[in-house]
């Protein structure tokens, strides 16, 4: 409670006129102002730290230390731990499931936990949890390739092995990393399959993510160079367009292009979104069975496109597969089979035998086609 | 003696560190105390400002937008290759000058805070998109993040550098808010404004003092960040205004103004950050979180109400029954 005798005297409020002009404070605050700058630039005069100094670029020490047993069997009662971009992911709830049911089959234990939001910090609670829990291998798809690495660092010098899947980490971070496909098969099977369906001609657009999206722009890079080929001297790429991810822009632009381009004769989406929305345009447009529509998309999005003839086909990794290698691979890791080294080979269950690549990177395999026969045998 | 719900925290803080201790593995060692006090600093941090703001009947919805730019300006002036020793000023100057726009804009234009500070959330949070787009930097010198990090500890203890700072810190708003005429007066100015005015206080020139100080602690906050991460994105710290908040509330400072202490809001952040800690290790599911904090948030704002409307209750009938 305040007490009256404790406000300053009324005396005070003849200052205010002046101050509240406030001549003394703003030539106080200018000053002040010069002196900070003025050690600011002192101090860059210096030298100080810069980013010359520091360039700690730390190469993956996976495989330092210890020695790979590729016989050692696997051990009983591991306990792995999937952390996903967000618990509430739709397609990594998929991945992570089909991994905790793998970890069953070689008699582990295996659970998901995440944040609620994908933003970039937020996983690294979950990962220091994970360790004080005393997990054996922590699987996780990283929100941001870095914030993640000082934490998980901590956790592999604990002995507690690091597998990054679908989305990786820097590579100095983890031991593994389970990559969906190659980037370059993904973009140049794209082409492939585009131009068998369009028998080799005509004018083609790609409809992509967000204008920066890395991933994107690596597979729409491979696209290019495989449209170089003699094979595609008939087809002529027109335009790249950006949906950003978004189902309505994704939309619009598909119409955009149309529009602009009247003998346009196929599109590539690369990006689950835009796939879904450039179809959805198509099938109730006059361009349905003259415009050829291939991409990434899932089987539950796409399906109705599929059954009605708007899309003949489209393509994307199984991520239950995905996420049944990655049980495997953390298992292998914390069993001893392998250390994360290139060339060391594993077994993961019914797939079969996977070897480490480079930088520790373990690739699927081709993406998997989606077409009226096979779709509904799949259901994500 | 009435209760004060303050006090109510800080024992509802020690019944929850004590059962963490008696029923959760791995929460009393060492690394993960540093851990979970660590991962709350620069909520800690930007609720000390936000304590007095609040106390003074303003609030500064802005801050971790503030800390989002500072991070993205970090990382911005980092890559271009500027002296860590020549960012850090800089930056805090940025946050003292987005402190300045707030309080001229709440205290010049006459604009109320929570909206003036809406405007600031989005405008601050825009230009870290604006510096840094969607990139993240990295890489940031060993020398300057290991003070940052969980892993550094003050000796022989589990507090962190940022924790130690932010201990430091509350001691001197403590002080400042309860044993000078600056914090009286800011007491004064939230139980009514036009009345401390009157008394001679100098309103405008105190609130736009408070929100530089807010800025200049979030702008701070934004290094810490970066550092603790080694990321700089222009989302750091998004949403992390409405956790200051809710800390600042559970600890029992009046959002309408005039009442509330430094211990209150230290508590509430604290317990925040240890029930956050102790739900994750025992694997509950985010959402549920989300609901505990939440539950706490509405039971801290309703409690203190309830009882003085009991209270008042038995007031009255005390009075017509004799």
């Amino acid at each position: 409670m305040i007490q009256r005798s404790a406000l300053p005297s009324p005396a005070t409020t003849l200052k205010r006129g002046a101050a509240r002009r406030g001549h003394i404070p703003r030539h106080r605050a200018a000053a002040t102002a010069a002196v900070v700058c003025a050690l600011a630039v002192t101090l860059a005069g210096c030298g100080g730290t810069t980013k010359k100094d520091t360039d700690n670029s730390g190469k993956a020490d996976s495989g330092s230390g210890a020695k790979a047993n590729p016989d050692a069997p696997l051990k009983k009662g591991l306990k792995l731990a999937f952390l996903p971009k967000q618990i509430n992911n739709p397609y990594l709830k998929i991945l992570d499931t089909s991994g905790i049911g793998a970890a069953r089959e070689f008699g582990g234990k295996g659970k998901e936990v995440g944040p609620s939001d994908a933003s970039a910090s937020s996983q690294v609670s979950y990962i220091n949890t994970l360790v004080q829990q005393r997990q054996d291998a922590i699987l996780i798809a990283a929100n941001d390739p870095n914030a993640v690495c000082g934490p998980l660092k901590q956790a592999m010098k604990k002995n507690i092995k690091v597998v990054a899947y679908d989305s990786d980490t820097a590579p100095a971070c983890r031991q593994l990393f389970i990559n969906q496909a190659s980037s370059e098969e993904i973009g140049r099977s794209q082409v492939q399959h585009l131009a068998k369906q369009l028998d080799y001609k005509g004018e083609i657009a790609i409809l992509s993510a967000t204008q920066n999206a890395t991933n994107q722009n690596t597979w729409i890079g491979f696209m290019k160079d495989e449209l170089k080929k003699p094979a595609y001297k008939n087809m002529k790429l027109v335009k790249t367009v950006y949906g950003d991810d978004d189902d309505q822009k994704s939309f619009q632009e598909t119409q955009g292009l149309l529009k602009a381009y009247p003998k346009l004769k196929g599109i590539i989406s690369p990006t689950t979104v835009g796939i879904a929305a450039a179809a959805r345009y198509i099938s109730d447009s006059s361009y349905k069975g003259k415009v050829v529509l291939n991409g990434l998309g899932t089987p539950n999005q796409m399906r109705k496109y599929v059954k009605d003839g708007t899309v003949e086909q489209f393509a994307l990794w199984d991520p239950k597969k995905l996420g049944y290698l990655g049980s495997y691979a953390a298992a292998a890791l914390a069993s001893g089979q392998i250390t994360g080294a290139e060339g060391e080979k594993f077994k993961a269950g019914k797939l079969g035998e996977y070897t480490v690549g480079k930088d520790g990177e373990v690739i699927l395999g081709p993406p998997t086609v989606f077409d009226k026969s096979n779709i509904d045998k799949f259901h994500f | 003696m009435k209760p004060r719900w303050d006090t109510a925290v800080g024992v509802l803080l020690v019944a929850v560190f004590v059962t963490g201790l008696g029923t959760t593995d791995g929460f009393a060692s060492r690394d993960n105390l540093a851990f979970a006090f660590n991962d709350i600093a620069e909520v800690a941090l930007m609720a000390l400002p936000m304590t007095l703001l609040v106390v003074a009947g303003q609030v500064d919805l802005s801050v971790a937008s503030m800390l989002g730019l500072s991070s993205a300006l970090t990382g911005e002036l980092w890559d271009k290759g500027w002296a860590f020793e020549t960012i850090v000023p800089v930056v805090l100057l940025v946050g003292v000058a987005g402190g300045l726009l707030n309080g001229w804009l709440v205290t010049r234009v006459g604009l109320p805070s929570l909206a003036v500070t809406i405007g600031t959330l989005a405008l601050y949070r825009g230009l870290a998109s604006v510096v840094l787009g969607s990139n993240a930097i990295t890489d940031f010198p060993e020398t300057y993040a290991k003070w940052a990090v969980d892993t550094t500890t003050v000796p022989g203890t589990f507090l962190t550098y940022p924790v130690a700072l932010f201990i430091v810190l509350a001691v001197i708003a403590a002080v400042v808010l309860h044993s000078t005429g600056l914090g009286r007066s800011l007491f004064a100015i939230g139980a009514q404004e036009d009345a401390a005015y009157f008394a001679g206080i100098r309103v405008k020139r105190i609130k736009l003092l408070l929100f530089v100080v807010a800025g200049l602690v979030s702008a701070f906050a934004g290094v810490v960040f970066t550092l603790r991460y080694g990321s700089a994105r222009a989302d750091n710290g998004q949403g992390f205004e409405m956790l200051v908040i809710a800390a600042v509330l559970l600890g029992g400072v009046d959002f309408d103004g005039g009442k509330g202490t430094v211990f209150g809001a230290v508590a509430g952040v604290l317990l925040i950050g240890v029930l956050k800690n102790l739900l994750t290790l025992n694997d509950v599911a985010n959402e549920v979180q989300v609901i505990v904090t939440g539950l706490l948030l509405v039971a801290s704002v309703l409690t203190p109400r309830m009882i003085t409307t009991v209270s008042a209750w038995r007031h009255r009938r005390a009075a017509t029954t004799s």
